[in-house]
């Protein structure tokens, strides 16, 4: 009986308050969009870093000759030096965080390096022009600045190199694409909230006279606004659903489809993650409208 | 059934009291007139009764229950047992007469089978078997306030409380509500009327409470409306 009635009160309001139902359902679709945007970015930034940093390692240069750096005015570094470099990093306290070592002598720097040059642009460099590096893989790409600090300074070190400045680039731009989106969904939230409010508000008013009649005859608050609360929950629900969609098809036919096929060397994001940024828009949607009926609520059909 | 214990009601700090220090005691099963002019307090004191204000000073018991200290989510089982009836009729107006009565008890959770046998019963006793699919606007005056009287005891609660259930209506009705509320009164029900009709009030010979400023100034067995009169 109650739950008949509720359902039945529930409908008859969106129906009344139609243009506001539907205002209430796009304002929450676009913001919970931008929400959904802000996650789905930091997600794909995540597995970037996931798939590049297992890549890259770090490069201890060493001293060749006649280097311009002062640390190496001593001349091209010597085996002692190197030795004593591979003890730091695979026994003193670095061992923890140094998974792999291996050392590129000049002569396969060139061999590489030549590989690589297939215009013969550098041909006349040759192996003794070449820098020995060690090429050291952390078992926590993350402290990397740990390793680079105590290395630096040893004797017969020129430079070293983090291959992941390259990326930090990309990533800057990544993340403050995620704060905009954030910033965007803060405020549309706020937005949503508010014309949630005013639709629960409206609603409220146009069926005093059964509210009232309630309170008098002596029904439960709860049962008094609760069709107000289920209409700003299934209006703002339906903006979620269609915010799910929205990135849904995005994902899809932008990333799966376009992305996929023409930028093949990243590893991107699905539509799985999609699905598990949705529950969160859901509830992100049903909390909105439960803080904008207990702002209104209170007031406008007190007991 | 009824108690208030030196009552005060003090809208705004400093202004004059709505009501003050009123104590009065209506037993169960009583027939009670409230009568004053307008400001004289009246609306108040069934406000107090009904708990949609609590009093500033003394205290309110209805129906066994202490009034002042009745958390807010238990005035609902307060109200269930106080039917209300208002001078404006306050009827759904896109409901049928059926409906109407109904709804005061599908919005307490009664069910359908309750319901399909009680309204009926409610109606013949209002006088409106028959009418039960028509809409309110359809109906005269005196019969909207039937259709709200059934809408008030349908459930019914031990207190009968009316606001002026006559003010809008011409004698010869008013005297159909009466003799309805007077029903409605022997079957035990306290009823406590605010009313301006002084013909009324002399016709029915019952209790009178009179109020003027705020203040209890008669409580009269068989009285009439006026003092002056007396």
């Amino acid at each position: 009986m109650r739950l008949r009635f509720i359902l039945g009160e529930v409908v008859n309001g969106l129906r009344r308050n139609g243009t506001m139902a539907l205002s209430v359902v796009l304002v929450t679709f676009v913001s919970l969009m931008f929400v959904g945007a802000a996650a789905l970015t930091q997600m794909q930034i995540d597995q970037l870093k996931d798939d590049w940093y297992g890549k890259v390692e770090i490069s201890i240069f060493l001293c060749p000759e006649n280097s311009r750096n002062e640390r190496c005015a001593e001349g091209a570094v010597t085996p002692e030096q190197e030795d004593a470099i591979r003890g730091v990093l695979e026994d003193g306290a670095l061992a923890g965080l140094v998974q792999e070592v291996y050392y590129e002598s000049r002569e396969q720097a060139y061999d590489k390096f030549v590989a690589n040059d297939d215009e013969g642009i550098w041909s006349s460099l040759t192996a003794d022009q070449m820098q020995p590096s060690f090429r050291v893989k952390l078992s926590d790409p993350e402290q990397y600045q740990v390793v680079a600090d105590a290395t630096e300074g040893l004797p017969g070190v020129d430079v070293v190199r983090d291959q992941r400045e390259i990326f930090s680039e990309l990533f800057r731009f990544l993340n403050a694409a995620t704060v905009v989106a954030a910033a965007l969904a803060a405020v549309m939230l706020l937005a949503a909230m508010l014309l949630i409010t005013t639709t629960i508000r409206l609603s409220a008013l146009s069926r005093r006279k059964e509210t009232q009649i309630m309170r008098m005859v002596g029904s439960s608050r709860s049962l008094i606004q609760m069709p107000f609360m289920l209409e700003g929950a299934v209006a703002a629900t339906g903006g979620a659903l269609l915010a799910v969609a929205g990135l849904f098809f995005g994902v899809r036919y932008l990333i799966e489809d376009w992305l996929r096929s023409s930028v093949t060397w990243v590893q991107y994001i699905g539509t799985q993650e999609v699905w598990s940024v949705a529950p969160w828009l859901l509830v992100i949607a049903v909390g909105l409208a439960a803080i904008a009926s207990l702002v209104t609520l209170g007031r406008y059909t007190r007991a | 059934m009824i108690r208030l214990d030196n009552a005060t009601k003090v809208y705004k700090r400093g202004a004059r009291p709505a009501l003050d220090s009123v104590s009065v005691e209506i037993e169960r099963g009583d027939f009670v007139f409230l009568v004053g002019s307008s400001g004289s307090g009246k609306s108040t004191f069934l406000k107090l009764i009904l708990r949609e204000e609590r009093p500033t000073g003394g205290d309110v018991y209805v129906a066994g229950r202490h009034l002042n200290k009745l958390s807010a989510w238990r005035v609902p089982h307060l109200r269930r047992e106080i039917g209300a009836v208002f001078q404006d009729f306050r009827l759904l107006p896109n409901k049928t007469v059926y409906q109407n009565v109904a709804f005061a008890l599908q919005v307490i959770g009664k069910s359908r089978h309750h319901i399909q046998s009680t309204v009926p019963e409610m109606l013949e006793l209002v006088g409106l078997s028959g009418k039960e699919r028509r809409m309110p606007h359809e109906l005269s005056g005196g019969e909207q306030q039937r259709v709200a009287i059934a809408r008030a005891f349908v459930n019914h609660p031990p207190i009968l409380l009316c606001d002026e259930p006559t003010g809008n209506l011409d004698p010869g009705t008013s005297v159909g509500i009466m003799r309805l509320l007077d029903r409605i009164n022997r079957t035990g029900t306290t009823v406590l009327m605010a009313t301006h009709d002084d013909e009324i009030v002399d016709q029915m010979r019952k209790r009178v409470i009179e109020l003027r400023g705020g203040q209890l100034v008669r409580d009269q067995d068989r009285g009439v409306y006026g003092l002056e009169r007396v």
